[in-house]
């Protein structure tokens, strides 16, 4: 079935505009050419943190072009980017060299095409772009369209258009459901033999069981467990206790094929505090390293989860709100306070951190944590363990890399729909997460595969 | 203690090699890199590679290297010193692989399921090996997808007009250059080169035309009408361009293809291609030729046999004759011509029939252009996948039989032929396909 709905998917895409036999395209191709130009991307197939050139050939030198992304979303919502160029002498056009004059991105941007995609005009607000299904893969379209088009792409019929794949998962790598000591997520081991290092991955307030950065991570050798620790949108009811990650994290550590020694933490917001409240913390676990993306380390000191969030909801006088009404939450924790007993004493972590944040972020005062979790361990002499990164004019949601940025997004609050502001601009979001990524991997790779000849490269 | 010890040190071993193969998915005439890193520098390694056929056969292949002095190896740039493959050989993983010991004979590995991807597994093994892979645990393990269909190409079965063909319409609105495409005696629906000139962008069409379902419904052979009836699904096709037509054939279909180009009053061909065939067959007038050219190929008195007994048929046309009923007029051809021949070629007389005059003698020989390939053999197929110098052979007649037929060709120079005349016919296609509104003339400057 997911063959035929892959073939089929074009004319799913542009079910008015494919000619037919009754119509006949006779009447189309006096109006073009009377042979098209050919696009291409390579790879077709890539893993979505991998880059691609798009490039068409076989245009009139010196035309006016748009190339032109779509996406429809699991959710059914149309994505799309684009890009003005002026095609060669040799009538080629390359986005990975040539400049881009307008659209949705600007310049020399061999990956615009993704990391600049928005819902297309008249779509429902506040949506953001995250993968479910990582069995199968994000298809986009990749058209191109004579002249330097604005809008109304969906009532045109491009010059020629193509289907790329981007895959979370890489083939081989193994898809285990887990349901064990109470604990539920979704376990990715890469192909091979192993022993491999592992992970536990965590996600932020929105809850519920998101897989496509395990899947991507076990695609680049690590063992990866995904964990749901509340459901979706009920962030009130989390009520598990610090034994549920402590026991998630010795099932990846048990697993006959991942390394004991090397497991490591990895969090981006609420799923940032728990890696770090664990590093911290935890007696019954030793992570290898830990990697905190948008995190923080605000926590009453021996709180549970239920306490820590009633905690945040005293200070939710001090949530503003912008003038398009989006809740803006990172007031709400400022200024960090100097109670020792309200931050995690991060002085006992015993492992290398890295922290990624933007400094743009409008949900988490996420780089004045940053800044005073360094004061801290300077003064407990475990400096050397932090590297910071931050990103200007990046938000709170960094993503693996090309995703679209989104600056503001739908969230469930108590059961009701808001819309929260995470801040960022599209272009250094897109910078930021392209090389946050290419930080982390080569962070994991340093602490977690052991590398034996210093020269060797990364 | 010295057992887990021994077990703890290849475990932390194994846990350092890092394996990567890019792309991960990739089409089947696309070259992949292949990288092992994180061994010490001089580490003596194995890299191999399994496939499960879908006919349940299992075929490996392997390279043994040294690692750097940075600990690494690199199969596009480092020397294999010995295993399937020899020498520099970025794809010797995918065009070396043989049945395992101890298969049954004769095997040849053919995708018949398009839609889904070859899945390779490559491995790593420490020290050289040459057997007993599979008791050993390899130092890391990944898959590889290979494709014959891009995404967005589209399958359509044909079965109109009593047609047995499969079409392959590349992605996006068109319209495309069109092409027939006709494999040899051995008959069946074969779809993969259709389906990756698809994914190059020419709607392709597979077209069985031994063993169509019509001939097996009344024992009758094609004659002209089925391939002009297949051209003319082609050329009416709402996203076809029918004035860019192409017919590509291989050994029998060769025949077909020269024929068609020359005398069908239907059929109008932009440019041809034919692979490791011959313009020799009776020239009678008749349109139930199929018929008539497997009885003039099937001339027993000229069957020859090598030491293993394998049969070689390339004497069944030779000498090529001077009558000219006997030969196709190429010399009548009005469009560019791709002639692709391996010189060891045990089954047809290729390079001889590619030498013979006529093309010169009519004047235009300005559209023919000619691969010739030292010591490759009959089976020219699009690159990276094993070839068999014999193979078991079905044979189309009222009493079919399988007989091992000799092909020809020497492993490493018949890969290069088929990478190299792939790559050179793709060239040829876009050019007369996607070219200017005047057919092209001769290719061999943009070759």
């Amino acid at each position: 079935m997911l063959r035929h709905a892959r073939g089929s998917l074009w004319s799913v895409y542009f079910k008015t505009r494919v000619p037919d036999h009754r119509t006949g395209l006779r009447r189309w191709s006096s109006m073009h050419r009377a042979v098209p130009p050919v696009i291409s991307v390579t790879p077709s197939r890539a893993l979505v943190d991998e880059t691609f050139r798009v490039a068409v050939q076989n245009l009139p030198p010196g035309s006016p072009v748009t190339l032109h992304s779509l996406h429809r979303s699991e959710d059914e919502d149309l994505w799309e980017a684009f890009g003005h160029y002026v095609s060669d002498s040799r009538g080629t056009v390359s986005v990975a060299d040539d400049f881009s004059f307008g659209g949705t991105y600007t310049g020399k941007e061999a990956m615009g095409l993704l990391w600049s995609m928005s819902p297309v005009p008249g779509s429902r607000e506040g949506l953001r772009l995250r993968k479910k299904n990582v069995c199968i893969p994000q298809l986009v379209n990749i058209s191109v369209y004579g002249g330097h088009v604005e809008e109304g792409f969906g009532e045109r019929l491009p010059l020629a258009s193509t289907l790329t794949e981007r895959w979370h998962l890489g083939p081989g790598v193994r898809r285990i459901e887990i349901s064990e000591r109470g604990v539920r997520g979704t376990l990715f081991i890469p192909p091979g033999p192993g022993p491999f290092p592992g992970m536990l991955d965590m996600w932020g307030g929105g809850g519920g069981l998101l897989e496509y950065r395990s899947a991507l991570l076990a695609s680049h050798g690590y063992a990866s467990l995904a964990l749901e620790y509340f459901t979706a949108g009920e962030l009130k009811s989390a009520d598990k206790e610090f034994s549920y990650f402590e026991t998630a994290f010795n099932i990846v550590r048990e697993h006959p094929q991942v390394i004991p020694d090397r497991v490591g933490l990895f969090g981006l917001s609420l799923g940032s505090l728990m890696a770090s409240y664990l590093a911290a913390e935890s007696s019954v676990i030793e992570p290898r390293c830990c990697v905190c993306v948008s995190g923080g380390h605000l926590y009453p000191r021996g709180a549970n989860l239920q306490q820590l969030f009633r905690a945040y909801s005293s200070h939710s006088h001090k949530l503003r709100v912008d003038e398009h009404n989006r809740e803006i939450w990172r007031s709400i924790n400022l200024p960090i306070p100097e109670d020792l007993s309200q931050k995690l004493d991060v002085g006992k972590i015993n492992c290398p951190m890295l922290l990624v944040n933007g400094i743009d972020d409008q949900n988490w005062p996420t780089v004045e944590c940053a800044e005073d979790m360094a004061h801290m361990m300077r003064a407990a002499g475990k400096e050397h363990l932090l590297t910071r990164i931050e990103y200007p004019d990046a938000g709170h949601l960094i993503e693996p890399p090309y995703s679209p940025h989104s600056r503001a997004t739908k969230f469930i609050k108590d059961g009701v729909t808001v819309i929260l502001l995470w801040g960022g601009q599209t272009k250094p979001h897109a910078d930021a997460q392209e090389d946050s990524w290419r930080n982390i991997l080569a962070f994991l790779q340093k602490h977690l595969y052991c590398t034996q000849n210093p020269k060797a490269k990364m | 203690f010295g057992l887990w010890s021994t077990k703890m040190f290849q475990e932390k071993k194994r846990c350092c090699v890092k394996l990567s193969v890019h792309p991960s998915r990739g089409l089947m005439d696309e070259k992949f890199t292949v990288l092992v890193q994180n061994v010490l520098p001089g580490f003596q390694l194995t890299v191999y590679a399994f496939y499960k056929c879908e006919g349940g056969y299992s075929w490996e292949a392997f390279a043994h290297y040294t690692a750097s002095a940075t600990g690494a190896v690199n199969v596009s740039e480092d020397p294999s010193r010995g295993g399937t493959y020899s020498g520099v050989e970025p794809m010797g993983l995918m065009w070396s692989l043989r049945p395992v010991p101890g298969s049954k004979s004769g095997l040849r590995m053919r995708k018949m399921n398009v839609q889904t991807p070859m899945e390779v597994t490559i491995s790593v093994y420490q020290g050289h090996l040459t057997e007993g892979f599979v008791d050993q645990v390899p130092l890391a393990a990944v898959v590889v997808e290979r494709w014959y269909m891009a995404p967005g190409v589209r399958r359509i079965p044909i079965t109109e007009g009593g047609l047995t063909a499969t079409l392959f319409l590349p992605s996006g609105p068109g319209p495309f250059p069109g092409l027939l495409d006709l494999w040899g005696g051995g008959g069946k629906l074969v779809e993969y080169r259709a389906a990756l000139l698809a994914s190059h962008g020419i709607a392709a069409m597979a077209l069985d035309y031994l063993t169509p379902q019509i001939t097996k419904e009344t024992g009758k052979m094609v004659d002209y009408e089925y391939f002009e009836a297949a051209y003319r699904v082609l050329e009416q096709h709402p996203q076809i361009l029918g004035s860019r037509i192409a017919m590509l054939g291989l050994s029998f279909g060769t025949s077909v293809t020269l024929r068609m180009a020359v005398y069908s009053q239907v059929i109008k061909l932009r440019c041809a291609v034919c692979i490791s065939g011959s313009h020799v067959q009776p020239i009678d007038g008749s349109h139930l030729f199929v018929f008539s050219l497997l009885s003039f190929f099937s001339n027993a008195d000229k069957t020859r046999f090598n030491e293993e007994q394998h049969v070689i048929w390339r004497d069944l046309l030779m000498p090529i004759p001077t009558d000219a009923s006997l030969k196709v007029d190429v010399g009548r051809l009005r469009c560019p011509l791709l002639l692709v021949v391996g010189e060891d070629d045990q089954n047809w007389p290729s390079y001889e029939s590619a030498m013979d005059e006529m093309m010169q003698r009519a004047g235009n020989e300005h559209l023919l252009t000619v691969l010739s390939y030292p010591n490759a053999g009959h089976l020219i197929e699009p690159p990276f996948t094993p070839s068999a110098r014999a193979s078991a052979f079905k044979t189309i007649s009222n009493t079919p039989q399988t007989v091992m037929v000799l092909w020809g060709g020497e492993p490493v120079a018949h890969s290069v032929a088929q990478e190299d005349s792939w790559r050179k016919t793709l060239v040829f296609l876009r050019v007369n396909l996607y070219g200017g509104s005047q057919p092209g003339a001769k290719m061999k400057n943009l070759l």
